[in-house]
């Protein structure tokens, strides 16, 4: 078995979505995997490692669900490169596995079909056979196994049971040195997906015989969770859940981590001498270093919890009903339904919200989504709405359990999203020309979340908000940090040091651009800086108005600004923060996502747009009101 | 062979309901599917004829098979949600007019 020591042989995993395909991946490789880009392309590939019973290393690829090898995302063109051996940079697999839901055949039966024609050495996994079991369905699998000329095993990979035999037909397969036969597979014509459904009817009739007691529980879940009234009702119930949750559960953790980072940067901070350097080596550990950490991870709590919940409601086979309830609200403006996802995502931050865009198959939907996400109001915005709404805005009753703060902030929600839904409906009419993809989508059987498969899950979402927030984020926290630094002030300055600095002389200079929305210079200053992430305008606005720790001390800090600005400044400066594209990382991950700087350069145009016409509207209307 | 002209009409309870399309049918209907033709009226697919066409082959909306219309949504009944054969498939209306349906007599 010299070649095994050589190299591991390579499997891929091929299936229809919700076949539970990843979770006998997980069952296969256990904790032996690791989440990468496919080359060029925004798409997720996981590889596991394993070790057969008989020896024999193998590495597998867990590709995206399809229901053929005629591509139509970016997803499932990487399944059909794969298995064909085109994807760059990787080699053919060596044995396909082909997995199956052993109670969902027909679709699979087509899919099994089109990949033999590719050729390759295939073994079929008949998965959730249980619950096939269960239902009193009789599958022929000697029949079966003579009909398809390939191995079958039955598994049931949320318990692990026939995992040990998967692995071992693997091994045998290629130990027994199965070779690929011609590849004579082609993109099938309307005729042929027939003619091939017709031929997966006939083995259907043949090697399966129908369940005793088909499944009854999805049918009678739906009537209450699909039904048009009670279902929205339902949906509109759980978003209130989580939100409750995100804000609630995630606040301690946040606050904990947030002052945990801050302690730790001061200590490190003051292992260095006082006045070493002129003090620079221990501002860059604490403003820039450990600030760029602490703001990265004061968001991690609450991204946990939103991803609980959705990965919840995703294993149990709810989002595929949310985005079924939702498609004709969201689809008025030009959204697909399963933007319903990423765009509630976005309600804590807009990176995660970008990144599960990738659940849209098609790209123009997918694009319009990744493009108003940032107008949801993420949980960044909320330190400087609080700030200015209580420096601002009356904290009086305006009606029966209604205080007029609150309805401020209301409003500001409802801003966003209301604008997400015109900004949608216009990139629709202007880019893709009112063109509107085909909405398929199949509604999955309703099933138990395995507690073990939510929380990895949960545990990679986390890794990989950190590894792509943290790669921007850090640098950019740094940057900031020496163009508000440099040049140091002149020996006896009077002003606050950032004055002096880059960030200072270049908010001056630019300042008179933003005088008709009503800014003032130290405003801009404090824009330079807050481009790093939105919260960080607060402590930019403590540092330009010489408050000390505003964050800590947001009512002094607001006091200050309601006394060197006017109402109608405050509005402007609220109606600013609803649109403008003041969070760097963001757009770094749009230019990931979407692999152009063009899209990201349409998003930074249109918000900053956006922002100063807002900002000018309130600006003028409010001083025309008298509160100039 | 998926013309429904020239179908063979089994027995006469079927042959006497005319094919109707899968966009105009109400929750509670059922028949089979006679006939996947690519003439959509929406000019603003993004995707050609044949494409949608495949599409709805590829998610088992192929002739003969069992489809019952399970769910409406609650602006103007769009979208629905389908069973077909063994699976539930959720689509629009604008996206089914190109598949006709053989009802069952009620």
């Amino acid at each position: 078995m010299s070649e095994a020591v050589l190299r591991p042989a390579r499997v891929a995993l091929v299936g229809n979505p919700n076949t539970g395909k990843t979770a006998l991946f997980n069952a296969l490789t256990g904790s032996r995997q690791k989440v990468a880009n496919y080359a060029g392309v925004t798409v997720e590939r996981k590889e596991g490692f394993l070790t057969t019973p008989g020896g024999r290393s193998l590495s597998v690829l867990d590709l995206p669900g399809t229901y053929s090898l005629r591509a139509r995302s970016p997803d499932e063109a990487v399944t059909r490169d794969a298995v064909l051996g085109r994807l760059a940079g990787e080699a053919e697999p060596d044995v396909v596995v082909a997995v199956a839901d052993a109670t969902n055949l027909r679709l699979v039966l087509r899919l099994i079909l089109e990949l033999k024609a590719v050729g390759r050495p295939m073994v079929l996994a008949l998965n959730m056979y249980d619950i096939a079991q269960r239902q009193g369905l009789r599958i022929d699998l000697d029949g079966l196994r003579a009909e398809l000329g390939c191995p079958i095993v039955t598994t049931v990979a949320t318990r692990r049971r026939g995992v040990r035999e998967l692995a071992e037909q693997v091994d045998a397969l290629i130990a027994s040195g199965a070779v690929a036969h011609e590849n004579v597979w082609r993109e099938p014509s309307a005729g042929e997906i027939r003619s091939a459904h017709r031929e997966a009817q006939r083995i259907l009739k043949t090697y399966v015989r129908p369940p005793e007691h088909p499944d009854t529980i999805t049918g009678k879940v739906d009537a209450v969770l699909l039904h048009p009234v009670a279902g929205l009702a339902i949906l509109l119930a759980l978003l209130f859940v989580m939100f409750q949750a995100v804000f609630t559960w995630a606040g301690p953790p946040a606050d904990a981590i947030e002052a945990g980072v801050a302690w730790l940067g001061a200590q490190i901070g003051g292992l260095i001498p006082d006045g070493f350097l002129g003090g620079l080596p221990e501002s860059l550990i604490v403003d820039g270093l450990f600030a760029g950490v602490g703001s990265v991870l004061v968001f991690l709590p609450q991204i946990l919890v939103l991803f609980f919940f959705i990965i919840l409601l995703e294993d149990f086979g709810y989002m595929a009903r949310a985005a079924f309830l939702m498609d004709r609200i969201m689809g008025g403006a030009g959204l697909h339904g399963r933007a319903f996802i990423p765009l509630l995502s976005s309600f804590a931050c807009a990176i995660p919200g970008i990144m599960a865009a990738r659940v849209i198959d098609q790209k123009r939907d997918r694009m319009t989504t990744i493009l108003v996400a940032p107008l949801m109001t993420c949980s960044a915005r909320i330190p400087v709405y609080t700030l200015i709404i209580g420096a601002f805005i009356p904290d009086r009753v305006v009606g029966p359990g209604l205080n007029l703060q609150g309805l401020v902030m209301f409003g500001l929600y409802a801003a966003g999203i209301f604008s997400a839904l015109i900004v949608s409906a216009v990139i629709r009419k202007v880019f893709w020309r009112g063109a509107v993809e085909p909405f398929l989508m199949e509604l999955p059987t309703y099933k138990l979340p395995s507690p073990e498969s939510v929380l990895r899950n949960l545990l990679l979402r986390a890794q990989i908000f950190l590894s792509r927030a943290g790669r921007i984020i850090l640098p950019l926290m740094v940057l900031v940090w020496v163009v508000s630094t440099f040049p140091m002030p002149p020996e006896g300055a009077t002003e606050p040091a950032i004055d002096y600095s880059i960030a200072g002389m270049v908010g001056q200079a630019i300042q008179p651009l933003f005088a008709p929305i009503g800014f003032n210079w130290q405003m801009v200053v404090a824009l330079i800086p807050g481009f790093a992430a939105r919260e960080v305008a607060v402590a930019a606005l403590g540092t330009v108005y010489a408050v000390g720790d505003a964050e800590a001390n947001v009512g002094a800090l607001g006091a200050r600004l309601a006394e060197s600005w006017s109402l109608a400044t405050g509005l402007s400066f609220l109606a600013w923060y609803i649109f403008a594209p003041q969070c760097a990382a963001t757009l770094g991950v749009v230019k990931r996502e979407t692999n152009s700087w063009g899209w990201t350069a349409v998003m930074f145009g249109y918000m900053v747009t956006l922002a100063y016409l807002a900002s000018f509207a309130t600006y003028h209307i409010a001083v025309a009101l008298g509160a100039g | 062979m998926h013309d429904m002209l020239a179908a063979p009409q089994g027995d006469a309870a079927t042959a006497l309901t005319p094919p109707a399309q899968l966009s105009r049918l109400k929750a509670g209907d059922r028949g089979v599917i006679v006939d996947v033709r690519r003439e959509s009226q929406h000019r603003d697919h993004g995707v050609d004829d044949a494409e949608l066409e495949r599409r709805l082959l590829e998610f088992g909306f192929v002739e003969g098979a069992v489809l019952e219309v399970l769910h409406e949504g609650l602006i103007g009944g769009d979208p629905i949600a389908v069973k077909l054969d063994d699976m539930r498939v959720a689509l629009r209306r604008r996206d089914a007019a190109d598949v006709w349906v053989r009802l069952e007599p009620k």
